[in-house]
């Protein structure tokens, strides 16, 4: 198979105006992945499809991620006049990252015998812009995969024919599988609580000191 | 009645008991089962009910598809909270007597998914459970040590007075409220009627 490099470049000729962005992976697998911006992402996931050298007609596994958004405190080495002298000097920078759901998609192809072609898709934000364009009208398989995302993670996939949840029942409002999802207060008793249990446990009898 | 009186009756061919003992020991041999699996417990039981383990032996192996024909009902897996009030429904629907074995780590407290989101921390929140198998899943022997246990707790109740079973019990209920879906768990989260938090004693 190509390299993604060559992927994008063809890519780009393919579907004009798609922003593309390789996302590296420094993990021991490497894998890294294309990122597409949602409004071009049905275009170029069609694109992927159908041209005759890649031909990724099998979507193995659709997944989604939630990047809380965080702030960072980075150390940089910058160069400076100091008195006139020009010294290497130690600064401190924020640097935000995250705030966005992210919907992952792994391609492979039947007919040409290679993959995966990793394809991912950003929200916006994490609260009320979390629309992305649905590839279940490419890949059939992503039906109930999208529906669970959207389950789970509650990005809601625009053009899925039956987007409803498919885990938790039609009246709940959470998001499980978010990272700052709420678990009810549930606690019932442990033998020997610890760790988080203990954590869950010392809560809940702060909430509810007469039931113990 | 006296048993030894009994014992040499029957060495005399006279064969003596109580309406008591026949009715149990009809009931407790033939104990039919509600056919439903949640989940990999159910390979379990449905090896159990094959010619292997034969739970014919001991006059369980009629699995019943309707609830309305079935005296056991045999909780086999995990239960969602998706699928606990479809569970207590069925169980409502059982006609009295009716006895429930709660098979595996999953149906009697969760197991391995106790703290998630989707499972239920046991099936005796909602429903009376008179044998509880623990296992992951239990091997079809402890199923069947499970019927025996059962049969030997029918075979104990009798027809009057405090050991009669639930079903003789007018203010006893047969049906159990069904939880209703809400929105971050189920409502109510447990039946306190029949479930309660053991008291640690440290």
């Amino acid at each position: 198979m190509e390299t993604l490099e060559q992927i994008v470049a063809r890519a780009r000729a393919a579907v004009p105006d798609a922003q593309l962005e390789i996302v590296p992976n420094d993990s021991p697998s490497g894998q890294r992945s294309l990122l597409v911006d949602p409004s071009h992402a049905l275009a170029l996931a069609r694109w992927l499809r159908e041209d005759p050298a890649l031909r990724l007609d099998y979507c193995s596994n659709v997944t989604g991620v939630d990047w809380p958004e965080v702030e960072r405190v980075e150390k940089v080495r910058v160069k400076k006049l100091v008195e006139g002298v020009e010294k290497e000097v130690e600064e401190t920078r924020k640097v935000r990252s995250g705030g966005y759901l992210e919907a992952v998609y792994h391609l492979y192809s039947m007919e040409r015998r290679h993959g995966p072609v990793i394809l991912r898709m950003r929200t916006e934000n994490r609260s009320d812009r979390v629309q992305l364009p649905s590839l279940t009208p490419v890949w059939r398989s992503a039906e109930f995969q999208e529906r669970e995302i959207y389950d789970l993670f509650g990005i809601v996939f625009e053009g899925h024919p039956d987007l409803r949840r498919i885990l938790m029942w039609d009246g709940f409002k959470d998001h499980p599988m978010r990272k700052d999802y709420v678990e009810p207060d549930d606690y019932e008793w442990e033998p020997t609580p610890h760790d988080a249990v203990l954590e869950k446990a010392q809560k809940h009898t702060l909430r509810q000191p007469a039931q113990g | 009645m006296d048993e030894g009186l009994r014992s040499e009756l029957q060495k005399q061919g006279i064969f003596v008991t109580t309406l008591e003992e026949l009715y149990n020991w009809g009931r407790r041999n033939s104990m039919w089962p509600l056919s439903f699996g949640l989940a990999c417990c159910a390979i379990e039981m449905i090896a159990t009910s094959m010619a292997r383990w034969d739970l014919a032996r001991f006059g369980a192996e009629v699995f019943r598809p309707s609830p309305r024909q079935a005296d056991l009902m045999i909780v086999a897996g995990t239960v969602t909270k998706k699928m606990a009030p479809q569970v207590v429904r069925l169980y409502n629907q059982m006609p009295e007597p009716k006895y429930v074995i709660a098979m595996g780590a999953c149906a009697i407290s969760g197991g391995p998914f106790k703290q998630g989101y989707n499972v239920l921390k046991g099936i005796d929140r909602y429903i009376p459970v008179d044998v509880h198998i623990p296992g992951c899943p239990p091997r079809p022997e402890a199923l069947l040590h499970a019927i025996l246990t059962l049969q030997e707790k029918i075979a104990a109740e009798s027809l009057d007075g405090p050991r009669r079973p639930r079903a003789l019990r007018a203010e006893a209920p047969s049906e159990f409220p069904v939880p209703e879906y809400g929105e971050h768990d189920l409502v109510p989260p447990k039946n306190t009627a029949i479930w309660q938090p053991p008291k640690l004693v440290r």
